[in-house]
């Protein structure tokens, strides 16, 4: 096993994500098994070789600065769970 | 007691956002809107709402403003470009993640040359600059006041803005030259066209993380990071408030907790916001859904040649070909938009008036007119073919310089053109020696004592009778000509 319990719990943790005992111990084996399988790349010599940040050889895909139409309001809102002065109302977020 | 205390130093870097003055925004096609005066969600769509299965698109003209800044701070251009997502939980960010810049960056390794109120220069070295976008806008509802809702409100209109993030290196040491830094690079951007400047409205945001070390030590100290600074004079208070209470705390025997502190504006104290995220609980990843960004030389080259003349250059150039002060140069050349309408009104004028002339009018006059009319020069009636104009009558005397400073005023408040002036309310200058010599006479006249004096010896008293011949003619006669035949007027009563 390449992670711990606390691994998984730090992990779900930053994901939001509330497991059950069960869960834990399961996506603990999945993950180390998913990381156990990328960690075959430290068997070959990449000396040299930069990182791949994407699979496909495409690059420079941009668009001009032009403006283009808006979503309606009541599509924009049209999935809020509450709303309030034109805009989405959640729970209490507080800085302070 | 005092001498047994640790003497310290203070660390300081500074986080500027800026947002991109284009049309659209970064990922996207929606407008870039004004936060606080477009109705709320109305310049938003799939992609900056983070709906499932949206594809964002990068904004050309947002890269080629990012290149303009990179360039104008020195900074190295990175060739190979990447986004990465900053994963974390808040909902200004309905994505759950950020698209920004983390290990390749467009420009890296910059510098900004600062001047101190002392008037030497200090050079601020620039670690990078990065692309990303802006998060959207949280309004808390006030829970004490009337309203059938709380909570928070969220608006994301500016969700997906094109942001530019310039980080310094920890070479500032007070609040001060934290100012004189933020001030400078404001100066530079608004030069470059990419961004508006207005701290208020939040287009640009600094941030400087703060902390103190013992004198003579090198390890930097547990640092805190400052928020809602929103004006300069907050920037320079919030930071020193910061290092004195920093100072405070270790020297009586606490600890630094590294952590976001707000600045109260009204109460002018730092307060807790919240307790910094490690920045490996971010997962930073690069971003599947952009490919990178290779930047060609050629491009490069274009932005560079395109870059606009920048404040430092102008200020070396006004002073070597124009001979103005280093003060007026600065002073000309702190808005792109007063530089330019000076330097048209020095084209005007091949030969005479002379730039330092022109400069003069700007600096004593026009400003004060301008203040008083609370006016920007984009603003203004007096053109500079206008100005030019008018110090033209000053050289050929039609009119003299107190007259001239009339003539300006009302040209600033009507739009009417020198010479119109100058005929309409009679101001030409008085040159003719007939008409002046009979005012001095019947002024000499009318006060023998003072001539007695004068020609006691009382030689201060020529300013008095300048002054009421002058006052006689309306301040229209031209004072060279009236201190010759005044004091040959008063020779003659010997």
């Amino acid at each position: 096993m390449s992670l711990t319990l606390q691994d998984v719990e730090k992990i779900a943790h930053l994901a939001r994500l509330e497991l059950t005992r069960a869960e834990k111990a399961q996506y603990l084996e999945q993950l180390s098994a998913i990381l156990d399988y990328a960690d075959m790349l430290n068997e070959l010599d990449l000396e040299g070789i930069e990182p791949t940040a994407h699979a496909i050889a495409q690059q420079n895909i941009m668009r001009d600065d032009v403006v283009m139409p808006s979503l309606p309001l009541d599509d924009v809102l049209f999935n809020a769970p509450q709303q309030a002065q034109n805009q989405f109302l959640i729970q209490s977020v507080l800085d302070e | 007691m005092i001498d047994t205390m640790t003497q310290y130093e203070p660390i300081i870097g500074l986080e500027i956002h800026a947002e991109l003055m284009t049309n659209s925004k970064m990922f996207c096609s929606c407008q870039v809107v004004d936060s606080v005066q477009a109705e709320p969600n109305t310049a938003v769509c799939p992609v900056c709402l983070g709906m499932p299965g949206m594809l964002p698109v990068i904004n050309r003209r947002a890269v080629e403003y990012a290149m303009r800044v990179a360039l104008a701070l020195n900074c190295a251009v990175q060739q190979h470009n990447i986004f990465a997502r900053k994963n974390y939980f808040y909902p200004d960010l309905p994505k759950a993640y950020q698209l920004t810049q983390y290990e390749l960056p467009i420009g890296l390794r910059g510098w900004l040359d600062i001047e101190l109120e002392d008037g030497s220069t200090k050079r601020i070295r620039v670690r990078r600059v990065h692309m990303e976008e802006d998060t959207g806008k949280l309004t808390h509802l006030d829970r004490t006041a009337v309203a059938a809702e709380e909570g928070t409100l969220v608006d994301y209109n500016r969700s997906g803005v094109p942001l530019l993030e310039i980080v310094s290196e920890p070479d500032i040491h007070s609040g001060e030259e934290a100012r004189a830094y933020a001030m400078k690079i404001r100066q530079i951007l608004r030069y470059l066209g990419v961004n508006a400047g207005d701290l208020e409205k939040g287009v640009f945001r600094v941030e400087p993380n703060i902390s103190i070390r013992p004198i003579g030590t090198t390890a930097f100290g547990k640092r805190t990071e400052l928020k809602n600074l929103n004006s300069f004079k907050s920037l320079a208070d919030g930071t020193a408030f910061e290092i004195a209470r920093q100072t405070e705390v270790l020297n009586s025997g606490g600890q630094v907790v590294q952590e976001t502190r707000g600045w109260h504006d009204t109460k002018r104290i730092t307060f807790s916001q919240r307790s910094k995220e490690e920045a490996e609980d971010y997962r930073y990843f690069p971003e599947p859904d952009l490919p990178p960004l290779a930047i060609s030389d050629a491009w490069i080259a274009a932005v560079k040649a395109a870059l606009p003349e920048l404040p430092d250059a102008k200020v070396q150039r006004y002073q070597a070909d124009y001979g103005l002060s280093a003060y007026d140069a600065r002073v000309l050349t702190e808005e792109k938009a007063v530089a330019e309408w000076f330097e048209t009104a020095v084209s005007l004028s091949p030969s005479s008036p002379d730039p330092k002339t022109i400069a003069n009018w700007i600096i004593n006059n026009l400003f004060s007119l301008m203040n008083e009319h609370k006016q920007s020069i984009d603003a203004i009636r007096v053109t500079p073919a206008g100005l030019a104009e008018l110090l033209e009558l000053v050289e050929r005397r039609a009119i003299n310089n107190n007259t001239a400073k009339e003539v300006l005023a009302a040209m600033f408040t009507s739009g009417q053109s020198a010479p119109a002036i100058v005929q309409a309310q009679g101001l030409a200058q008085v040159s003719d020696e007939g008409a002046i010599t009979a005012v001095i006479e019947r002024t000499l006249d009318a006060h023998p004592d003072n001539v007695a004096a004068y020609l006691g010896g009382k030689e201060r008293l020529i300013g008095f009778f300048v002054g009421q011949v002058m006052r006689e003619m309306r301040g229209k006669a031209d004072p060279a000509v009236v201190n010759r035949l005044l004091a040959a007027a008063l020779a003659a009563r010997k």
